[in-house]
């Protein structure tokens, strides 16, 4: 089968491709990619069903990818299954996900790894990259079996919203990852500072009375994963970066040559912790909304590369967790649908170019997970995304794909939608 | 002249003009107190309940008393445990209560936030009879009806608010209520009790108790939870009374004719020495008296608010 | 332009006001157990003033008390709004009293039902009378006045102004096209 996706504007970081051209899909790789390529595709005789696809005035970007998404099965498919997730995914524009490994049971052995793997291959949809736990059931004493993860398809390593209090079994942990190259991703978080918290430590949770979780609490483990990273002479990736401190350490640390990767999340980039004044739920998250200055901090962060990753932390919770009094809510946000839209108002407001937004979801993202995606090369996998830059449209929470609802943007109107998923060669979402 | 609103959440979305609506009427209401008959059938036919997650005789008592005083019914629902562990969720228990068609709800619940998100859940009266440690709005309105019967104003006056500020949702809503009203505030206690950026919210912040309450028209001390004892925001209880405790010597810092309050229920011998509990500057009583009225009128604002 | 009309002038209202306190007189056999209590607002400077006519003509001062009755009306939960509170405050024990209530306009009555009410709950009264500057008509419910200023028949959409102040001169009644 050969797809030709005409006329659109190419936007490809990975081959620094800004322009407007077409893209030719053969099979389940990019074929080519460049000017006027319909005759080069009639000419393919080899093919004789040749679809074309009218995509001008829409961006075609490589497949998005979302390193960050918590897909809830095994254990929790009243939240998300695979499949839902997948579903969300596509509908947001993304190719491929990676999900924690914070299900039940935890995916800290093979089978669950197969078991998740399994599961997406019956979806069809997005690819999707599991994440194993660090320690066996997450609990922060012993090692899971790394290597025989990675054999199963473990695409890297993460305890997630149980951070790896021991910084010994982190040392340990990076050098076992850093031996079978593939990434440990962190959740920093000391809990003995957080421990009890419900939001940011500030001037907001000084009004409300409720018990803060205070920027520290990211800071000094988001340094202590650093320093290790940089003794042991690895790499190590940072989650969700919410606070001005820890963007400045980063910056700091790259500057002297540590090998550190970060992502940070639309909901740090666009709410600040004045969200919580309604006592919400659906804005707890950990970590949790900041300050206005932390906001800025991570927003410059991103824009000068210092995070070179937005993943949505996807995190699908029920009405159980969530229609509950805001100390008992659980923490979390769905993200992939809105994920796309709400990255671009960084666009829009000029913070970022669309160039560089889409590095960020794509190329960069594949960096840091070290799978061969997010590239419009020829020869690459046919994950590509068709955006539309005129489609305005407002959330509903009620529309979405995944099996939750607990998003605080709904009702927000956002400036553009995917239109077009492309995973493999095959369309799994359309609006076109 | 009117209170223009579905709920009392808190004082800090109030108007100077609603607390001193609130405050006037309360006053109107130490009347039906001392009556022979302590009742007017105003609320008739109304029905009030009392929906407690947290323990207080106190406040409910009041609550109850206030509500039959004006001829409401008085369903009074105590609960210790959360909807949580239940099994259902905080808004099915509010849409249950919904059915039964009360009028007003009154509701004290550990949690912060919890009568704001229960209010939007139903259509009835929400009062907020504390929430966690966010606010305690009836309480600031009933120590500040003391203060106004006192001292014959607020605005000007000095107040000291002294102890666990971090963790009192009484703290919080007086500073809310004096600060708009006029009255100068400051806070003392160990730093360790004190939230980060109090002082943004327009109060004085001292760590030493004799400078918190110096020329202080009022002293109101706090509760101290005994069981943060744990939570090492103070090494012992013994530190804390000898640096906190607010006794005769150290009153010497406040004005001569200070009054002293307290929300209640007190430790003597902790944040407030027996002899200046019990002697002659304590409006302790008073506030107690002004609670119900404060209350009553609450809910006669709140039940004539509905079109 | 609203059509407007005084129906009484203050000396008017001075007239009628001392033959209703001679008729108060009459009737209750002089002073003995006779008091007086205004309900708020408009019943406040008449109870006051009658009390002052009586207390000149018998020599003897008679007790005034202030009614509000505002807790006691059956439209609190139909208003849409509640009212502000007026003052009560009636400083001597009505058991074994003949109360005179004094309004200024009787009309449905309804405001008479809750000052009764109201005053049974601050003690056991002998008698309750009723004075009244206007009887405007209308009655809903089965309540007549003992004592009438003046009869004023009217139609539902007028509306009847009583003004009383501390200086007599601007006192006036007035009968007004409501809409």
């Amino acid at each position: 089968m050969t797809t030709l996706l005409r006329g659109g504007r190419v936007i490809d970081p990975s081959q620094k491709i800004d322009d407007v051209m077409d893209v030719l899909i053969e099979g389940n790789r990019i074929a080519a990619t460049g000017r006027n390529l319909v005759e080069d595709a009639k000419g393919r005789k080899k093919d004789p069903g040749l679809t074309v696809i009218d995509v001008r005035g829409k961006l075609v970007v490589p497949g998005l990818i979302d390193i960050h998404t918590h897909l809830r099965e095994p254990g929790y498919e009243y939240k998300e299954t695979v499949e839902s997730g997948c579903e969300a995914a596509v509908a947001g524009g993304f190719t491929s996900i990676a999900c924690m490994p914070n299900t039940n049971p935890v995916n800290d052995n093979r089978s669950v790894t197969e078991f998740i793997l399994r599961q997406a291959q019956k979806a069809g949809l997005a690819t999707v990259y599991p994440i194993a736990a660090v320690s066996r059931g997450s609990e922060g004493k012993a090692l899971t079996e790394f290597g025989d993860l990675k054999e199963a398809g473990a695409a890297g390593f993460s305890d997630d919203g149980r951070p790896v209090m021991h910084a010994g079994l982190m040392k340990r942990a990076l050098e076992y990852a850093h031996s079978l190259d593939l990434p440990v991703v962190a959740h920093c978080e000391d809990w003995q500072l957080s421990k009890g918290g419900l939001m940011n430590e500030g001037l907001v949770s000084t009004e409300l009375g409720m018990p803060g979780i205070p920027t520290i609490s990211e800071d000094i483990m988001v340094m202590r994963d650093i320093l290790i990273a940089e003794y042991v002479g690895t790499s190590v990736h940072i989650c969700h970066v919410s606070s001005a401190g820890a963007v400045r350490i980063l910056r700091q640390a790259r500057e002297r040559g540590v090998r550190v990767t970060a992502e940070t999340a639309p909901q740090y980039l666009l709410l600040t912790d004045e969200a919580l004044k309604g006592f919400d739920t659906s804005c707890k998250v950990n970590p949790p909304l900041r300050s206005a200055e932390d906001v800025a901090a991570v927003r410059a962060g991103l824009r000068d590369g210092t995070i070179e990753v937005i993943a949505s932390d996807h995190a699908p919770h029920s009405a159980i967790e969530k229609e509950v009094e805001f100390e008992y809510a659980a923490s979390g946000m769905v993200g992939l649908e809105t994920s796309l839209g709400l990255s671009w108002k960084l666009v829009e407001e000029g913070v970022l170019t669309p160039s560089e937004l889409i590095a960020r979801m794509t190329v960069n993202a594949a960096r840091v997970l070290r799978i061969p995606k997010g590239t419009l090369k020829k020869g690459a996998d046919a994950d590509v995304t068709v955006i539309d830059p005129k489609k305005t449209w407002t959330v509903d929470v009620r529309a979405f794909r995944s099996k939750s609802r607990n998003s605080p943007f709904n009702g927000w109107k956002l400036p553009v939608k995917a239109v077009l998923t492309i995973v493999g060669g095959e369309i799994k979402y359309s609006e076109l | 002249m009117k209170l223009a609103r579905k709920d009392l959440l808190g004082i800090q979305d109030l108007s100077v003009e609603e607390i001193n609506l609130v405050l006037d009427t309360a006053d109107s209401f130490i009347d039906v107190s001392t009556r022979e008959i302590k009742k007017v059938p105003t609320l008739r036919g109304v029905t009030v309940v009392n929906l407690f997650y947290e323990p207080s005789t106190r406040t409910r008592t009041s609550f109850e008393i206030a509500a039959k005083r004006l001829s409401a019914d008085t369903i009074n629902i105590a609960t210790s445990t959360s909807s949580v562990v239940k099994g259902e969720t905080f808004i099915d228990t509010a849409r249950n209560l919904e059915a039964m068609n009360p009028d007003i709800i009154v509701l004290r619940h550990s949690a912060a936030g919890s009568p704001h998100m229960l209010s939007r859940a139903v259509r009835q009266s929400v009062i907020n009879a504390g929430d966690g440690a966010h606010e305690h709005p009836t309480q600031a309105l009933l120590d500040m009806m003391t203060m106004r019967e006192k001292k014959k104003r607020l605005a000007g006056l000095r107040v000291a608010i002294v102890g666990d500020i971090a963790h009192s949702r009484v703290a919080r809503s007086n500073i809310y209520g004096l600060t708009k009203m006029g009255a100068t505030v400051s806070v003392g206690g160990p730093i360790t009790m004190m939230p980060r950026f109090i002082e943004r919210l327009g109060v004085e912040v001292h760590y030493k108790l004799e400078d918190a309450i110096r020329n202080a028209d009022i002293i109101m001390m706090l509760r101290v939870q005994l069981e943060r004892q744990d939570t090492n925001l103070f090494p012992t209880l013994r530190e804390y009374a000898r640096y906190y405790c607010l006794n005769r010597k150290n009153i010497g810092a406040a004005k001569d004719d200070v009054l002293i309050m307290h929300p209640g229920p007190m430790n003597r011998g902790v944040e407030i020495s027996p002899e200046v509990a019990d002697g002659p500057y304590s409006v302790i009583l008073e506030q107690v008296t002004n609670g119900v009225a404060v209350r009553m009128a609450l809910l006669y604002l709140l039940s004539g608010g509905k079109s | 332009m609203k059509k407007r009309k005084v129906v009484m002038d203050s000396e008017g209202i001075e007239r009628s006001l001392t033959r209703v306190a001679y008729q108060i007189l009459e009737r209750n056999k002089g002073v003995e157990d006779l008091v007086l209590v205004g309900i708020q607002k408009g019943g406040i400077l008449l109870a006051e003033r009658l009390g002052k006519k009586i207390s000149r003509i018998e020599g003897v001062p008679v007790p005034a008390g202030k009614l509000d009755i505002t807790l006691y009306r059956d439209d609190i939960m139909k208003s849409g709004r509640a009212r502000q509170l007026g003052k009560t405050d009636i400083p001597f024990s009505l058991d074994g009293k003949k109360v005179v209530l004094v309004d200024d306009v009787l009309f449905t009555g309804r405001t008479i039902r809750a000052a009764m009410d109201a005053l049974m709950d601050f003690g056991r009264p002998k008698q309750i009378q009723l004075a009244v500057l206007i009887d405007r008509g209308h009655r809903e419910l089965p309540i007549r006045a003992d004592f009438v200023g003046k009869n004023l028949p009217s139609s539902h959409s007028e509306a009847v102004l009583v003004r009383i102040s501390k200086r007599k001169t601007s006192d006036s009644v007035t009968i007004e096209e409501a809409f």
